[in-house]
């Protein structure tokens, strides 16, 4: 994020910004729409979509026998396209053993400890990476659907206290550009609202597929705040909200993204 | 190393930007006056003359299809296509595109034939800088084509660091 | 392991002329971008792709570090029999992958 222009901005438009206003549903927009032609064809095409290669990945890992267990994703799950449908569109979700909610990188990495016996991948591993795009893919043009879960409400407004409050040097909060100044533009290219549609996606800047947290993490830096480390709660927390306030929007994992 | 990462690339931004914005910022010591040497148009017209020899280029018969505003300048879809019949007697055996700026003036060469039907090309390519990309197509008459066109990029690709 | 994604028409016309795409997983580490230290990362690309359909080249590429990572290439050839287009990437390090896909031509 252009930080130098982030703050002319915050400074001489957001002076007396009182509470951010949420984006109406019917307003919000995918960050597919604030993209050039040619990047969205590269979205759009199964071929020309890196992101598709960690699909590939994805799919052999699924059938890997992994683990003292020795088994793989397939022997529990089946047919990903039959078990996996629809999972990523409800993530994060409640988890009774964790008590709290978890993004997909961790149920996977759960399945991986306590089904297979085997150890978690890192976070932002090309292994860890390729599940979730695999899964997530899965759930490609259904409609993001986080569960109505009493349990996720603290959660949720842990994550949306985030998003709203101003943080870092520069002050800023996230509803600032991603709620109030959408598609206005900084430093000549436009703002978008911020809607997380299409994880882990293939960013340009990064030359890689990354994850939510990954760009979340972008972001922090780029504000000049506070990040924090792969996993932590308080991502989770923010990936919970950002879900929600992007419910019923249709999933593009695998994205691609400038 | 990610956060350095993102640090240096948004330190890069911000003095390509406003430098002015940047007072009081705190930043890491990035010298942009670090890295390798860029292509320069000369040594992009050294490289042209390496597949061309002595012979002259006319201007046309090609084109280059390069998106109006680069939103990243890791990965822009380039198409080259170039006007021929492309049978035995009269095709585009080679395409060879070169840019001003990036560290390196080469970006590819393609081998076409009549095999092809259509002398047409895409891929996605680097661009360190807002630009001159020029492309060189070599027909089977020996005769050189070219096309230039001039972009604008927003973001340097292969000149940020780790 | 190298991926790739290609894309070729299962059955085309004799004499149709078809498009072709490739895309292969590679960092593409062009040899100018430095490290923590300073220093340049080594060059690490896909210096070469070539097609053969049934054997005969139909189309090559030298590349250069200008190309993005994870190349990809779309290029067009007349169909003009049943059989297999062969696809080979060869590179720095060694690298080196291929693949293949049938076409039916009627």
């Amino acid at each position: 994020m252009r930080s130098g222009a982030a703050a002319a901005v915050a400074t001489a438009v957001l002076a007396a910004t009182a509470i951010a206003a949420e984006i109406p549903l019917a307003d919000r927009k995918s960050g597919y729409d604030f993209m050039g032609r040619e990047t969205r064809a590269m979205q759009d095409d199964d071929t020309a979509n890196p992101g598709m290669l960690w699909v590939l990945d994805g799919e052999a890992l699924w059938k890997r026998k992994d683990g003292a267990a020795g088994k793989s994703c397939a022997d529990c799950h089946g047919d990903a396209q039959t078990s996996m449908k629809g999972v990523a569109a409800r993530y994060p979700a409640f988890n009774a053993a964790r008590g709290r909610p978890i993004d997909l990188e961790q149920r996977i990495n759960m399945c991986r400890t306590d089904q297979q016996q085997s150890t978690p991948l890192p976070f932002e591993s090309k292994d860890l990476l390729a599940l979730a795009a695999y899964v997530g893919r899965q759930s490609h043009g259904m409609p993001i659907a986080i569960a109505d879960d009493e349990r996720t409400k603290p959660f949720l407004q842990a994550g949306r206290a985030m998003f709203d409050q101003r943080q870092g040097q520069l002050n800023l909060s996230c509803a600032q550009c991603h709620d109030d100044n959408w598609g206005q533009k900084l430093a000549g290219a436009p703002i978008p609202q911020g809607q997380a549609t299409g994880y882990p996606l293939y960013r340009l800047e990064w030359q890689a597929l990354g994850s939510l947290q990954r760009r979340l993490r972008n972001c922090l830096v780029g504000m000049r705040a506070q990040s924090y480390t792969f996993g932590a709660p308080e991502y989770v927390d923010l990936e919970l909200f950002l879900m929600w306030r992007a419910r019923g929007m249709p999933v593009e994992t695998p994205a691609v993204r400038p | 190393m990610m956060n350095d990462h993102d640090m240096l690339q948004a330190t890069r931004r911000r003095f390509l930007i406003d430098t002015a914005v940047l007072a009081g910022a705190a930043g890491i010591g990035l010298s942009l006056a670090t890295g390798p040497a860029s292509a320069t148009p000369a040594s992009m017209r050294t490289a042209i003359r390496k597949v061309v020899g002595e012979a002259s280029v006319k201007k046309g018969r090609l084109k280059i299809d390069l998106p109006p505003l680069i939103e990243n300048g890791n990965a822009v879809a380039l198409t080259v296509t170039a006007e021929s019949p492309m049978t035995a007697d009269n095709h585009v055996k080679a395409i060879h595109v070169f840019t001003e700026k990036n560290p390196q003036p080469n970006v590819i060469s393609v081998q076409l034939g009549p095999r092809a039907g259509q002398a047409m090309f895409s891929t996605r390519i680097r661009l360190a800088d807002s630009q001159k990309v020029i492309a060189i197509a070599q027909m089977s008459d020996g005769s050189f084509w070219s096309d230039e066109i001039e972009v604008i990029v927003t973001l340097a690709a292969c000149l940020e660091g780790v | 392991m190298a991926r790739a994604l290609i894309n070729v028409p299962a059955k085309a016309k004799r004499g149709e002329v078809i498009e072709i795409k490739t895309l292969i997983s590679h960092n593409m580490e062009t040899g100018f971008r430095p490290d923590n230290t300073g220093k340049p990362v080594p060059r690490d690309i896909i210096t070469e792709f070539v097609c053969k359909y049934n054997g005969e080249e139909i189309f090559r590429a030298e590349l250069f570090p200008a190309i993005s990572a994870n190349p990809f290439l779309t290029f067009f050839t007349i169909a003009t029999e049943s059989g297999t287009l062969n696809f080979e990437w060869t590179g720095d390090n060694g690298f080196s992958a291929s693949e293949s896909a049938n076409i039916t031509v009627e």
